[in-house]
């Protein structure tokens, strides 16, 4: 069970696996995630299902490395097992046919999460444009499979590599200003400040947006309340009310406090584990 | 053989002590505090038991546990009986041995009670389940006939095992899906190591595996596969997936880092093994000061581990006195006996935190014992004016659990109360709906390790009633 069918390496950080996890990928629905441990000892890791397939049996993943755990399993090779892989969790998303477009923007590594998303809501007839950027070119993602899974892709980085120069807000903007009304939902997914400078610019224009919500989790069941996030001035679980959440009601500062919680200790176990491994 | 006294030399005798850790040492480190009892001492503590029959011991276990028995065959000499004597009803003893509150169940009945200090019948089973797992002595194949009858069990916690073990005996074929890497739900994530040892939960579940019981870990009913499915394709289904959803207070401040939730902070240090960072990649964060706030078993347990993870003032706050604290006095008085401060009649009112969202200080109000509530006890108001900081650098939050709504929102049928709970009959575990049983925490809300195994066994007789009929 939760071998790895399947790795590629996609930039210097970024790394796609799929996994071999029949009974999820029966599940699967876009919006969900997984909670993987990589191997004993290690913490356990939510991610989001970038992809997955019923009738192969298995599920993509989509990391980047950032510390400890994502750098162990971006070691991790094809044919191992993970120690532990259990998913789906969190509610999924709310995809409809909606009554004129919907935008879908990914930043950085939320390009994956928003991928089965679009997905489907093409899939049930809808007007997709995806914005989808990066800080520079080599980091953007998944572009043909966004390309396909929408019918508009629009491209920005930050240094103008490819595609318009600057963040996706600001091609979200440029958008509703032209489109106004006809954008009947947004969902943006990323790093939280680019999801909270996408929740300003969907403000300006009264336009309404989801983001999906990426706090520290143990279990992802309901059980600890380590994802507890503010939504509306009440606390909601991510793990098991979201993680997806009306993005003008987050408080996304607080989120962004939260997740810095363990910095240090996770700085600490990062140099360890290199210069165990012999890592640079 | 031991030697067998006469009642009178009985009476005469004191129950024998256990060993423990010393509470100097025992704060540095997550070894078990006590050290159990050797053979001798066993002996010589079976010998003041009565042998009573019909015996009140019995009846007060919810496990049914043939005590007399037991203890007639250590003083037999023969533990290895006495261990199959208890294994017939209970499939976790050294777990029960330990964290059993013995004071209300068997103990409690004891008619020792009358004279002295009662049977230490706790300490006995755990001395009978250790001395067999040290000797490698396992269960006996005790399988009936293999029936063609299928059983999903959701939850691995004392519910979901105890019902698994006995059905795996009547010969069913049983499987537990757990939403965890590890069975033994609050065992393993919840009870401390230094009062439970993982590994000893672990060997008691592989026990009930070889009995035939398949264990799905990662598996969370509700997402993977939902109830009704479960309904669909086995010929009962026993929801034991406890009550793991943790209570806030409500006050301001509470999102700030540094507090948690009792079940996480002692899910990362049980479960995730935080106490060992960084050899084990789960981080937590203890600092000087921890207030726990709350006056139960899973306060008490937030409290000593934050003082073992190196807390230099580990703190309860309780808003009523000390008579009124939930957990159990042997609890309490380890606490005591390892440091940790009490500050009684107090309650929070909000967490304070510095510019970069960290928790600094506590506010709180000194409480006054007024009227009694429905509860019966005397309910605790605010002294005006008494309201004060204390600085702290974690909060720690331990006033109850609350129903996980992920079962019950996939399990069509099957009634739940206003709180979430299931509706089950005390007797039975059977729910409103007739193919599913329910029992432990997620019926009764937060209780106790012997009633969930209780629970379990009353569902999975009534399983078998039912099934064997059908
Ligand atoms: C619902 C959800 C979906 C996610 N999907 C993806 C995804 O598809 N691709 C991806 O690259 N990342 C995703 N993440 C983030 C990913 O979980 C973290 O990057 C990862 O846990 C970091 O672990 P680490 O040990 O490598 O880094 P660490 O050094 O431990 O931490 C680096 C930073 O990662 C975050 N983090 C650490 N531990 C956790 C944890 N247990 N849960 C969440 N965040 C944590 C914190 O912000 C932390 O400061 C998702 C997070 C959530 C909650
Ligand atoms: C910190 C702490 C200390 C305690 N100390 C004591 C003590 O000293 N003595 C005592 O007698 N009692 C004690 N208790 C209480 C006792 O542990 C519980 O009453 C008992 O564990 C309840 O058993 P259960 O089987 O009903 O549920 P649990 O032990 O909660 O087990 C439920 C299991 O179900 C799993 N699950 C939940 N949802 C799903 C799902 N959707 N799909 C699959 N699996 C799922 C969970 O992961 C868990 O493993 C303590 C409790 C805590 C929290
Ligand atoms: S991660 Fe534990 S409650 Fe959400």
């Amino acid at each position: 069970m939760a071998k790895i069918l399947k790795k590629e390496q996609w930039s210097d950080t970024i790394f796609s696996m799929l996994i071999d996890a029949k009974d999820v990928a029966k599940a699967a629905k876009p919006g969900q995630f997984i909670i993987l441990i990589p191997k004993e000892h290690g913490e356990r890791i939510p991610l989001t299902i970038a992809d997955s397939d019923a009738d192969e049996g298995w599920v993509q993943i989509v990391f980047q490395v950032v510390g400890k755990s994502t750098l162990e399993l971006s070691r991790m090779n094809e044919s191992e097992e993970l120690f532990s892989f259990v998913g789906p969790l969190g509610m999924p998303s709310e995809v409809e046919k909606f009554d004129g477009k919907v935008v879908m923007v990914g930043g950085g590594i939320g390009i994956a999460p928003i991928h089965p998303i679009a997905k489907k809501l093409k899939e049930m007839g809808n007007h997709v444009i995806s914005i989808i950027g990066a800080k520079t070119a080599d980091l953007l993602i998944m572009e043909d499979k966004l390309k396909e899974a929408s019918t508009e892709l629009l491209i920005a980085t930050d240094d103008g590599s490819k595609g318009k120069k600057g963040f996706v807000n600001l091609v979200l903007e440029e958008l509703l200003a032209t489109e106004g009304d006809n954008i009947k939902m947004i969902w943006a997914i990323g790093p939280p400040i680019m999801m909270k400078a996408c929740v300003e610019s969907a403000k300006k224009f009264n336009a309404p947006i989801i983001v999906s919500l990426n706090p520290i989790m143990v279990d992802g069941t309901g059980m600890c309340g380590a994802c507890r996030v503010t939504v509306g001035g009440k606390t909601k679980f991510a793990c098991v009310d979201g993680p997806e959440f009306n993005g003008a009601e987050v408080d996304f500062d607080e989120l962004m406090a939260r997740q810095r919680q363990y910095a240090e200790l996770e700085r600490k176990a990062l140099e360890l584990y290199k210069s165990k491994e012999g890592i640079a | 053989m031991a030697e067998r006294l006469r009642p009178a030399e009985k009476f005469k005798r004191d129950r024998v002590p256990m060993k423990e850790q010393d509470p100097k040492e025992r704060i540095k480190n997550f070894d078990e505090v006590p050290f159990g009892y050797s053979f001798e001492e066993a002996i010589k503590e079976a010998q003041r038991c009565l042998q009573c029959n019909p015996a009140p011991c019995v009846e007060g276990c919810p496990a049914d546990v043939h005590v007399p028995q037991f203890i007639d065959k250590i003083l037999d000499e023969d533990v290895e009986a006495a261990f199959r004597e208890i294994k017939i009803t209970n499939a976790l003893p050294a777990v029960c041995g330990r964290v059993c509150p013995q004071e209300e169940q068997c103990e409690g009945a004891c008619v020792m009670n009358k004279k002295g200090k009662p049977i230490a019948i706790g300490r006995l089973e755990r001395f009978v389940a250790d001395w067999a797992r040290e000797k490698g002595i396992t269960d006996e194949d005790v399988r009936a006939e293999k029936t063609n009858k299928k059983v999903a069990i959701v939850g691995s916690g004392p519910a979901g095992l105890a019902c698994a073990a006995d059905l795996a005996k009547l010969g069913y074929d049983v499987t537990i899906f757990e939403a965890l890497h590890k069975p033994g739900g609050v065992l393993v994530y919840g009870i401390p190591e230094f009062r439970l040892p993982k590994a000893i939960v672990q060997y008691e579940v592989d026990q009930i595996k070889k009995l035939g019981v398949k264990i799905l870990t990662d598996y969370v009913i509700g997402y993977i596969k939902t109830v009704d499915e479960l309904v669909e394709e086995y010929d009962a289904v026993f929801l034991a997936n406890g009550a793991g959803a943790p209570s806030f207070l409500g006050i301001p401040g509470e999102n700030l880092n540094g507090v948690y939730s009792a079940s996480e902070f002692l899910t990362r240090s049980n479960l995730m093994r935080a106490f060992d960072f960084p050899n084990y990649d789960t981080p937590i964060n203890v600092g000087k000061r921890v207030v726990v706030i709350g006056g139960g078993n899973v306060a008490m347990d937030a409290v000593r581990t934050a003082k073992r993870l190196g807390a230099e003032e580990a703190i309860i706050v309780y808003r009523r006195s000390r008579a009124e604290m939930p957990a159990r006095a042997e609890e309490i008085e380890h606490a005591e006996a390892e440091g940790i401060r009490f500050e009684l009649l107090t309650n929070p009112v909000r967490v304070i935190g510095d510019e970069n969202g960290n928790v600094k200080g506590l506010e709180c109000v000194r409480m006054e014992l007024g009227e009694p509530d429905e509860s019966g006890r005397r309910r605790p108001v605010p002294i005006e004016g008494s309201n004060f900081v204390m600085d702290v650098d974690n909060v720690i939050i331990a006033i109850g659990q609350n129903a996980n709504p992920i079962v019950a929102r996939s399990a069509t049928g099957v009634e739940t109360n206003k709180w979430g709970y299931f509706i089950a009959d005390e007797e039975t575990g059977k729910t409103t709906h007739p193919k599913v049983w329910a029992g432990g925490d997620i019926v009764t809300g937060a209780a106790t390790v012997i009633l969930a195994v209780g629970a379990g066994k009353k569902a999975a007789k009534s399983i078998h009633e039912t099934l064997s009929k059908a």
